[in-house]
């Protein structure tokens, strides 16, 4: 079976995006690199990013739609919202979600509300793709998550794939939607493989995917905290505890009902996020849960999060800031009264 | 503590380039007026608080979305401020569903979704009035990648106002229209009043043309109190930008009789300043020029009586139209939403 990684998935569903409709164009810092230069035979194509998601789009479309951009996020994620009211459909690139300050006006002003704003008579059908997740050593200003901040805004969709087959099938659907939408890319999950089809397939938004079926508690996650999951689900099956993994995949839309289903079964949740805790979408799960599904709660909602600090540069610091498999092993034995509680703050 | 800027005197006249016919002329003094007398209303009416929420008036700067509308084409774009009264009318915006909007009623450009700061139609080329100052800038820019792109041959028009021209946006749209070579023109609508600065107060050059060369944009500085002087102008940027010229950065010299907003006591304002620019008002100095326009008196007062109606019945309809249900509050957040 054909394997790929999570920037091969990518990177396939937008040569087919691209393939299947020529309004389709790309905009980025370096999405191709190089810029226009000629005069040696490397330039084009040299970069495809900083992490090489777009290579070879370049050369196979063409610079007239994969478009390097100077850096200036608002001014490019502004003409994206333009190019998008008018008929195109632009893919743009935050290099990291951490450069979200420069470019929200466009998202949070423009591009979510023209809709709205403007009576329902016109549409944005653009896609910012971005860099999310701790883990690189990168520092404060390049290991966010931030899914909250997109998450919150009403006309915005936002979509948070953890796994190869996930991304290129949420990416399809992204692109072809007439809404706005913010595609989120762990930089740690990159290298991950599985298989995917070659054909493109889009998956629906708003529809979680039950990660691993189980019968004690629910553990809800999305991206790397997934991964976390399913280590933490191995060993916590040695001791004869069987947990349940849903990943909602998009935030906005959210699948409540798969979430509610699942603690319907289980009576015991643990929300699992490397963003910070606060107005989080951690939280915002845990408020659904207590709204909706309180009746069926065995104990507390339990949300096992990164602290509320910045992110960390040094290895140490940054490790005991993720929401690490060790953690989410102690905080699940801890909810079925197994073991110590496990906090998120110090002391 | 700042100190005043000395700013080149404004320009004084139409700028050489060929005079429109008289009925072309007529055709943008009846917009003029129709602006004039619709904001007039607004004015009245959201003093009277009949009309809810903010209402920025377009007095004084007439001439310029009339003689730049007059430049263009139907199909060209343009982005608009939350000044955008006078530009939707120009861009041929119908005057009930601006007055529906501008009451919140169902007739309205947004179904009363918008408000006076957010009118748009984009049926008439007109894409949409932003509240956040300069964020219109890369949206023109985005219309014109499209019109590139498509092969349309439109020109877009990003209006904006000298307080502008300070945010990213202004200096990343600049470079980026340049790095395409974009059909666009940045038109700045130089009323000398950021909000409740003067423009000596804030401007770092001693134009705002001057700014173009940062970015080795073709730029021009003109009288934007005569209609004649402001399509000339418009005119030479559009057709650069339609001929694959690129862009322009087109500054048209006005003056804010209003205050930012209705309501604004306008403290900052001398008195005495306002009289001397009252003196170059566009619409009584179209009106004085006509006769040697080849305009007769009594085809301006046709016009004026045109337009009195034609803006009694936009309001009369507006104010019987029908407001919206509290179930219309969740229509139009997205395309679909499963």
């Amino acid at each position: 079976m054909r394997e790929l990684t999570v920037k091969d998935a990518i990177n396939e569903a937008l040569v087919q995006a691209m393939e299947a409709d020529p309004d389709v164009i790309l905009m980025g810092e370096d999405i191709a690199g190089g810029a226009g230069r000629d005069d040696h035979p490397g330039a084009l194509d040299a970069w495809g990013g900083p992490f090489g998601v777009t290579k070879g789009l370049a050369t196979r479309f063409g610079r007239e739609r994969v478009m390097d951009t100077t850096i200036a996020e608002a001014g490019f994620f502004g003409a994206a919202v333009g190019a998008a009211m008018t008929g195109l459909r632009p893919v743009v690139e935050l290099m990291y979600v951490d450069f979200a300050g420069v470019a929200y006006d466009q998202m949070l002003n423009q591009a979510a509300k023209v809709r709205y704003m403007f009576g329902g008579k016109q549409k944005v059908p653009m896609v910012m793709r971005t860099v999310v997740g701790a883990g690189f050593r990168a520092g404060a200003e390049h290991s966010q998550t931030l899914y909250s901040l997109f998450t919150h805004v009403p006309g915005l969709k936002t979509v948070a794939p953890s796994s190869a087959a996930d991304a290129k099938g949420l990416l399809l659907t992204a692109i072809q939607d007439d809404d706005p939408v913010v595609f989120f890319e762990h930089k740690r999950l990159y290298m991950e493989k599985e298989h995917v089809d070659e054909a493109p397939v889009p998956i629906p938004f708003g529809v979680a995917k039950v990660v691993r079926e189980g019968r004690d508690l629910t553990i809800i996650a999305v991206q790397r905290a997934v991964q976390f999951s399913l280590a933490a689900a191995h060993t916590l099956a040695e001791e004869g505890i069987d947990v349940e993994i849903i990943d909602p995949r998009t935030y906005s839309p959210l699948d409540e009902r798969a979430i509610l289903t699942s603690v319907a079964k289980t009576g015991h949740v643990l929300i699992v996020d490397e963003s910070y805790p606060r107005c989080s979408l951690a939280t915002d799960i845990a408020a659904l849960i207590a709204d909706e599904g309180f009746d069926s709660l065995k104990a507390p909602v339990k949300r096992l999060t990164a602290p509320h600090t910045p992110v960390p540069f040094s290895p140490p610091l940054e490790d005991a800031y993720l929401p690490l498999a060790p953690k989410i092993v102690a905080a699940v034995r801890a909810q079925l009264g197994a073991g110590a509680a496990i906090g998120t703050r110090r002391g | 503590m700042s100190t005043a800027r000395t700013i080149p005197p404004a320009p004084n006249g139409a700028a050489a380039g060929e005079t429109p016919p008289p009925d072309a002329l007529l055709a943008m003094y009846t917009t003029m007026l129709t602006m004039r007398r619709f904001d007039e209303r607004v004015r009245d009416l959201s003093a009277a608080k009949a009309i809810p929420g903010y209402a920025h008036t377009y007095f004084g700067s007439e001439a310029i979305a009339a003689g730049v509308m007059a430049a263009l084409r139907p199909d060209d774009w343009i982005a608009s401020t939350y000044r955008c009264h006078g530009h939707a009318i120009a861009k041929g915006v119908a005057l009930e569903a601006m007055a529906g909007e501008l009451y919140g009623r169902t007739t309205g450009t947004a179904k009363g979704k918008g408000g006076s700061m957010h009118v748009s139609d984009f049926d008439v080329g007109m894409l949409g009035a932003f509240g956040i100052v300069a964020a219109g800038i890369p949206i023109a820019l985005g219309a014109a990648l499209t019109a590139m792109r498509k092969g349309t041959g439109q020109v877009a028009v990003a209006f904006f106002g000298d307080g502008a021209v300070h945010q990213g946006v202004f200096h990343e749209g600049a470079g980026l229209a340049m790095l395409w070579n974009a059909p666009v023109v940045l038109l700045c609508e130089n009323n000398q009043y950021a909000e409740a600065t003067a423009i000596e107060y804030h401007l770092n050059t001693s134009t705002i043309a001057d700014m173009a060369c940062a970015y080795a944009m073709p730029a021009e500085r003109a009288d934007g109190m005569d209609v004649v002087s402001a399509y000339a102008a418009a005119r030479r940027a559009v057709e650069r930008a339609r001929t694959g010229g690129g862009p322009t950065l087109l500054e048209l010299v006005s003056y804010r009789f209003s205050g930012q907003y209705e309501g604004d006591a306008q403290g900052y304002q001398p008195p005495e300043e306002i009289a001397r620019w009252r003196e170059r008002d566009p619409i009584t100095t179209f009106e004085r020029l006509a006769p040697e326009r080849g305009i007769s008196t009594e085809a301006l007062a046709r016009v004026a009586d045109e337009v009195d109606r034609a803006v009694d019945a936009a309001f009369a309809a507006a104010e019987r139209a029908p407001f919206p249900e509290p179930d219309d509050l969740f229509d139009d957040v997205y395309v679909s939403y499963p």
